[in-house]
């Protein structure tokens, strides 16, 4: 197997979790793994990414090259646009809808749902209302990741243990409430590929 | 025995150091290096051998101590930004002199494409003219096995190594095979040539020729090092020269090998015999290199002639910016045309509705009350100038507060302060954060109190070094202490809360010392507001 996957949010949202715990889950499958962060200033409400690759061979870039990612997986939806050109032609979005309004000319909701449905291949929701609803608003970040498993080839009880191991040290109540989340945007995403397949 | 473990660049090459005998680690914080010293902190190994792993006041203070231990025959570490180094310079350049004795590892973390700097400086330069050998891994992997083997050179040469890293390799995770034991560290033994640590001119003048003599046996090293390689393939009408992660970008665009032959540099310095190969055997050489034109400049040389080389000078691979594979890959298009041995390569055109989101302070940062009076207290001048430094509080340049005129280096805020006061300049305000007045503010604040310059120093104290992520500030608890200690007035060196409710106090306590003709120091001070949620969140887990 092999997957690329630009993770995008804003500073602060939780992407990097979601890297951990993919991590965790490949390093338990004996799989290679790079992901390329950013720390440091950009780090304070900027935009922020990481490059997550995952394969059964060697890696070489720690970068995906342009048109080469499988997946942009997104917290915030005008992020999710800021990488298409990393998106390769048969790529996935997965995106979260709930915008994060932290610059004056945030452009107009309208046209953001617009380009992101143009791109075809789309899963979009808003992940914060999921997540508030299933479990707790502060676990969006584990809707997404649900969201966008249906496209990684791996065992979603592989992603669970991930989970666990990330989430383990603040006790089974957390463990919980972040499986529920991610559960939930797993089945949303599986509905939506067997309705489209139908 | 081998286990697995995913690690940044920076922690593989920290286990790695930990693993080869490490006794001491020394560092200030500095994207992309921090989580070097953080790795060791939280190893369990550092407590169990009482392993050095606390923060230094800067880089030069660092370094000292660093060669301090490896004089005493230990092996240590010492960690920083590539800016960094240009505060270790003195003791790093006159350490090729003196020369080490337990193994010791100068780590730059260089930041092309300035992620979080101000210069894309190379830090392969000061190892080049202080004629200490460099070791700039390619992976994580090898970022893991130079510390054992950086360390084994230093010794064996009794000279200081260098590390170079990117912040794509500091700052990227992979699964690295790692030791699970950890050798044993070195008994305390001295310099076989003491003399050589006196750097006296008579003993230097001695010393120098034999470092440089050394330096070609360190390129026989090179010549034969497991990190540098001559890979030849069926193509000879280019052959190119990669260093760090250039080759991994190669590796990426041409998924079944290059076509072209290669020689990847890893550790310097350069390997002549085998770059005098690749000149003979291929047409033209191409010089992928992150950071700025070292090797490429030296295969020119001044004047050229021979028009042979591609590189960043010529223009084929980018000047500036990190590299990536797209990059790498436009370098050979350039020179090749669309190779069929390239990746296929189909882009999507940008959004045009996307705008930057640039990083802001927090909100809840004192930062923001702090620069919010000021603007306040400075409404009534015509043209007051803030000189500011390096931190957080480097956002207040961005809207809305649009508060400094100047950020250059570590502790610039206090002197160019001084400097524009010398000048006749009224108001001239100096802002600094807490960690940075340590590192370089507080000889600069000497110089002001001596000639009792008309300045405004302010010292934002958030009681922890921020913008890296929280790190111990050196002065915590000793802000006023230093500044009266250093010969400030008493009555001149005021401390306030930066809170939004003492708006008000905050104007008026800028307001008095601003039209005070001599020194002044106001201590606005609050917690961190990513620290304090830190601190409350361990507090309720007790």
């Amino acid at each position: 197997m092999k997957i690329d996957i630009v993770l995008a949010g804003v500073g602060g949202q939780g992407i990097l979790s979601i890297a951990t715990i993919l991590g965790a889950a490949a390093l338990r499958e004996n799989l290679y793994l790079k992901q390329a962060e950013v720390h440091g200033m950009s780090q304070r409400g900027g935009d922020v990414q990481s490059n997550l690759r995952i394969s059964s061979e060697p890696i070489a870039s720690d970068l995906i090259p342009l048109g080469g990612a499988d997946l942009v997986v997104s917290l915030e939806p005008m992020e999710a646009l800021r990488y298409i050109p990393y998106l390769s032609p048969k790529g996935w979005i997965v995106t979260n809808t709930a915008p994060f309004v932290n610059i004056d000319n945030y452009p107009d909701m309208e046209s953001v749902m617009g380009e992101l449905e143009a791109q075809g291949n789309v899963v979009a929701f808003n992940m914060d209302e999921m997540a508030k609803e299933v479990a707790s608003p502060r676990s969006s970040n584990m809707v997404l990741l649900g969201a966008a498993a249906p496209f990684i080839e791996m065992e979603s009880s592989k992603i669970e243990d991930g989970i666990k191991t990330v989430f383990g040290a603040k006790g089974a109540a957390i463990v919980e409430s972040n499986i529920k989340a991610y559960r939930a945007g797993r089945e949303y995403t599986e509905k939506l590929l067997a309705e489209r397949k139908g | 025995m081998k286990t697995k473990r995913l690690l940044l660049g920076d922690e593989a090459l920290a286990l790695g150091a930990l693993n080869a005998g490490l006794s001491g680690a020394y560092a200030y914080p500095g994207t992309p290096s921090t989580e070097i010293l953080e790795f060791v902190q939280a190893n369990p190994l550092t407590a169990e051998r009482g392993i050095h792993s606390h923060w230094s006041s800067n880089e030069k203070t660092a370094v000292e101590e660093a060669l301090g231990m490896s004089f005493c025959g230990k092996r240590a570490i010492v960690s920083m930004k590539h800016v960094g180094m240009n505060v270790a310079a003195d003791c790093f350049v006159n350490s090729g002199m003196t020369g080490a004795n337990g193994g010791l590892l100068v780590i730059a973390a260089d930041d092309p494409s300035m992620h979080s700097s101000q210069n894309e400086q190379d830090s392969r330069f000061y190892a080049d003219f202080a004629f200490i050998p460099a070791l700039e891994p390619s992976n994580q992997q090898e970022a893991y096995d130079m510390a054992r083997y950086g360390l084994e050179l230093s010794e064996k040469y009794a000279i200081p190594v260098m590390v170079r890293l990117v912040t794509r390799l500091s700052h990227s995770r992979a699964v690295v095979e790692v030791d699970e034991q950890a050798e044993p560290q070195n008994e305390l033994h001295y310099p076989a040539s003491p003399r050589q640590w006196v750097l006296m001119p008579g003993i230097s003048k001695k010393r120098y020729p034999v470092l440089i003599e050394d330096y070609e046996k360190l390129r026989d090293e090179a010549e034969k090092s497991p990190f540098n390689s001559y890979t030849d393939a069926p193509d000879h009408s280019l052959g190119i020269v990669v260093t760090g992660l250039a080759a991994n970008y190669l590796a990426e665009i041409f998924p079944k090998g290059c076509p072209f032959p290669v020689v990847k540099i890893s550790q310097y310095p350069l390997p002549t015999k085998m770059i005098s190969r690749l000149f003979d055997e291929c047409d033209e050489v191409m010089v992928i290199e992150e950071g700025q034109p070292l090797v490429e400049r030296q295969l020119r040389g001044l004047l050229d002639r021979h028009g042979r080389v591609y590189g960043k000078l010529s223009g084929e691979v980018v000047r500036t910016g990190e590299l990536t594979p797209d990059n790498v890959r436009a370098a050979i298009v350039k020179v090749k045309g669309d190779h069929e041995a390239l990746m296929p390569q189909t882009v999507k055109g940008e959004s045009q509705i996307v705008q930057p989101r640039p990083p802001a302070l927090c909100q809840g940062c004192g930062h923001r009350d702090v620069y919010g009076a000021l603007n306040d207290a400075l409404a009534k001048f015509e043209n007051p100038k803030v000189f500011g430094d390096i931190g957080c509080y480097t956002l207040g340049f961005l809207s809305p507060f649009n508060a400094i005129d100047t950020v250059v280096d570590m502790g610039a805020s206090i002197t160019m302060a001084k400097g524009a006061a010398d000048a006749g300049q009224h108001p001239a305000v100096a802002i600094i954060g807490d960690s940075t007045f340590t590192h370089s503010g507080m000889t600069g604040l000497l110089d002001a109190i001596n000639e009792d310059s008309p300045i405004l120093v302010i010292i934002s104290d958030n009681l922890t070094t921020g913008m890296t992520g929280g790190q111990d500030s050196q002065g915590t608890g000793k802000i006023e202490d230093i500044c009266i200690g250093l010969g400030a007035a008493p009555e001149h060196v005021r401390t306030i809360d930066a809170l939004p409710k003492n708006h008000d106090d905050l104007v008026a306590l800028f307001t008095e010392e601003l039209d005070h003709k001599g020194l002044s120091v106001v201590v606005a001070r609050r917690e961190c507001i990513q620290t304090a949620r830190r601190h409350a969140s361990a507090k309720n887990k007790k």
